[in-house]
């Protein structure tokens, strides 16, 4: 799960770790109010997800709260499109009014758990600023890294490898170390799954500043997170996804195709959208339909492919282990009977109570095309998808 | 033979008395595996399934002998039991688990640190040695025992594969799902290590999919240590970046992740790629002929 950068800087702030004054605001006067507040120049930032927000023109330096309000205003109620948006953007209805930072040197520091050594690293860098695959990319060097024993947590001589390595003069080691210290509480006991301030700024005054921040948390571990839970934002997910888990469909992602799919197994999901592009067709979504044992979900299943106005053709396919074949066929045909199908639907069936299932869909008079194997569901819908006109 | 449970495996199920430990631990019991003791906390002393049920691990493997555990924990407690057969020196545990916090499975790695205990998955359906022992949850009627082991992050992609290798004739010695997480308990190339020093396993199929770089350290490994040809498919060339494609290992943070970067370091070790997921057993067939 992702949060807003003000969210994240909040949290910061509770471990102790600097970051600059400000607030965050919902219209343009509350933008004024609060640069009249903080006085002089002030930075006013889109919240979005996505980054990049800087070179997408979301970041504006001003130097009164007329300008600030002007800003806000230029930014509140429409959409970013930043590299990590589609072209459709993000939506901006809030931005955040910072005081300016008089910046000396950009460093990078972040934690996040490494699946070689299965321990959290934090990663140090005199190259922040910029993103740090670009880093390792170019200057692998300027890159620090320290593994973190979960049984006796963040040292000092961590502390000092990272800071040093970030050519931190000596006065600074020991705040920085201090600073490193709180990130990697703050990632324990939120269950983060990536921690990144980017940069964190070493001010005209020799001061460490979180001038950004992103903070990403485990979806697993959420249940044990209210307080964060409560942070997300929805209007900032793809609308497509929230209905999805509105619905009880949870592995639903957005694509850019015109076939919907319906797959139990994220892995054999994965697949038949690779399957499908081998065979020339592009699929609208990834959907893992799990495993269930009603028939409720099915049912929801074709609802988002009736609520996608991008679907030509569907294409189901079941290999049933811990899902029962039956109940999905069962599914299909409520379907059938409670909306409209303007699709061809092209089903393939395997597994668990194979022969129930196809006597289901046999009875049932329902118009589909069959389909033998994996191979066959996927080119079948590709030709299906082309054949129809709308 | 096979690889890590075989005729002489002694299966405890922890959380047997649960909706899904009883439902899949009556299937293993229905393939022949041998299902000596249950574990749920508070139900110690009762009978489950014709299985003694014990308070702890500790109890079970003392009182039956059990040398597998198999997993099916709900995800805010598994991480204790896993930790749990640890302490207890179980050889081999089989996490089926999904949702696990990150954050508990390090600790569970640090643990592991030193002690003889294989730890499989999470999220994993299980593993399998057809005609001997089904420690999982995957359909036990699609395996066919014989000489190709398969190793997959997936669950119902390996049984499509399966199903492909088993209706051209080709057994299996072994499958191992080692799971969808981002910190499986057994990699592909722990699995390959034994795979090779398998005497009955000819050629090995992985089934690998986007983010981490497992697949990489698995190239690695075969151009180097592996003798037996491996037929390879990644999933996900067509999964975008940043989301998280079901599976909570599956997302693309950076190039490594890319199944393409994964396709290309295992091409380059010598793996045979199946053009597609549709035609792994078709590639197999091909390699098995060459042999």
């Amino acid at each position: 799960m992702k949060i807003h950068e003000y969210q994240a800087k909040a949290l910061l702030a509770q471990y102790g770790i600097p970051v600059p004054k400000g607030k965050v605001a919902s219209t343009p006067a509350e933008a004024r109010k609060i640069a009249t507040e903080i006085g002089g120049t002030v930075v006013i930032k889109a919240q979005v997800y996505a980054g990049g927000r800087g070179k997408a023109g979301g970041i504006k330096t001003v130097n009164s709260p007329e300008e600030a309000e002007k800003a806000a205003s230029q930014l509140i109620g429409t959409r970013l499109v930043t590299h990590q948006t589609g072209p459709e953007g993000a939506p901006v209805s809030k931005v955040l009014v910072e005081e300016a930072s008089d910046v000396a040197r950009e460093l990078y520091l972040s934690i996040l758990v490494d699946g070689t050594s299965h321990l959290p690293v934090m990663m140090s860098s005199e190259a922040g600023g910029m993103e740090i695959e670009e880093v390792a990319q170019s200057a692998p060097e300027k890159i620090f890294r320290s593994a973190i024993d979960p049984a006796i947590g963040f040292q000092p001589f961590q502390g000092r490898k990272l800071a040093y390595g970030t050519n931190l003069d000596g006065g600074q080691v020991g705040e920085a170390t201090r600073l490193m210290t709180n990130l990697y509480k703050l990632f324990i006991d939120k269950d983060c799954s990536l921690a990144e301030i980017n940069p964190l700024v070493v001010t005209a005054d020799k001061k460490l500043l979180a001038l950004d921040a992103k903070l990403n948390f485990d979806d697993n571990a959420l249940y044990r997170h209210k307080d964060i839970q409560e942070l997300q934002d929805k209007e900032q997910e793809e609308p497509l996804e929230i209905q999805a888990r509105d619905w009880g469909i949870n592995n639903y992602v957005k694509m850019d195709g015109d076939i919907g799919c319906m797959v139990n197994g994220a892995g054999l999901a994965m697949a038949v959208n690779d399957l499908i592009q081998y065979c020339g067709g592009r699929a609208a979504n990834f959907l893992d339909i799990g495993t269930l044992n009603n028939t409720e979900r099915v049912v929801n299943s074709f609802k988002m492919f009736i609520a996608d106005p991008r679907i030509k053709a569907v294409l189901v396919n079941i290999f049933g282990g811990m899902a029962r074949v039956d109940v999905i066929a069962q599914g299909i045909v409520e379907a059938y009977q409670q909306m409209n199908i303007p699709f061809p639907v092209v089903i393939r069936l395997a597994g668990t109570n194979l022969e129930e299932g196809q006597r289901i869909l046999a009875e049932s008079g329902i118009s589909f095309i069959q389909a033998k194997d994996f191979y066959d569901v996927a080119n079948k819908v590709v030709k299906a998808a082309k054949g129809v006109t709308k | 033979m096979s690889i890590l449970v075989d005729e002489n495996t002694k299966l405890l199920v922890q959380g047997i008395t649960g909706n899904e430990g009883s439902f899949h631990t009556q299937r293993c019991i229905e393939y022949g595996t041998k299902v000596v003791a249950g574990v749920t906390p508070g139900k110690g002393g009762s009978q489950h399934l014709g299985v003694p049920v014990f308070n702890t691990v500790e109890n079970a493997m003392a009182e039956t002998g059990a040398n597998a555990s198999l997993l099916f924990v709900p995800p805010a407690f598994a991480a204790d039991g896993i930790l749990e057969t640890i302490d207890a020196g179980m050889s081999l545990i089989v996490c089926i688990t999904e949702g696990i916090p990150v954050l508990d499975m390090v600790k569970v790695h640090r643990y592991l640190k030193g002690k003889p205990t294989r730890l499989i998955g999470p999220n994993c359906p299980g593993v399998m040695s057809p005609g001997k022992c089904k420690a999982g949850i995957m359909v036990g009627e699609i395996h066919l025992p014989g000489s190709v082991g398969v190793i997959s992050r997936s669950g119902t992609l390996t049984y499509d594969v399966v199903s492909q290798l088993t209706s051209l004739g080709i057994g299996q010695s072994t499958c191992v799902g080692i799971g969808g997480d981002a910190l499986p308990g057994s990699t592909f190339v722990n699995i390959l290590e034994l795979f090779e020093a398998d005497q009955d396993t000819k050629a090995v199929v992985l089934i690998g999919e986007i983010g981490g770089t497992m697949e990489q350290e698995a190239a690695e490994f075969i151009s180097h240590k592996m003798t037996k040809p491996v037929v390879a498919f990644i999933a996900g060339s067509t999964a975008p970046p940043g989301k998280r494609m079901g599976h909570a290992g599956a997302i693309i943070t950076g190039s490594a992740g890319k199944a393409s970067e994964k396709i290309k370091a295992l091409s380059q070790a010598g793996a045979i790629i199946a053009p597609n997921p549709a035609e792994v057993g078709l590639t197999t067939k091909k390699v098995l002929e060459n042999l």
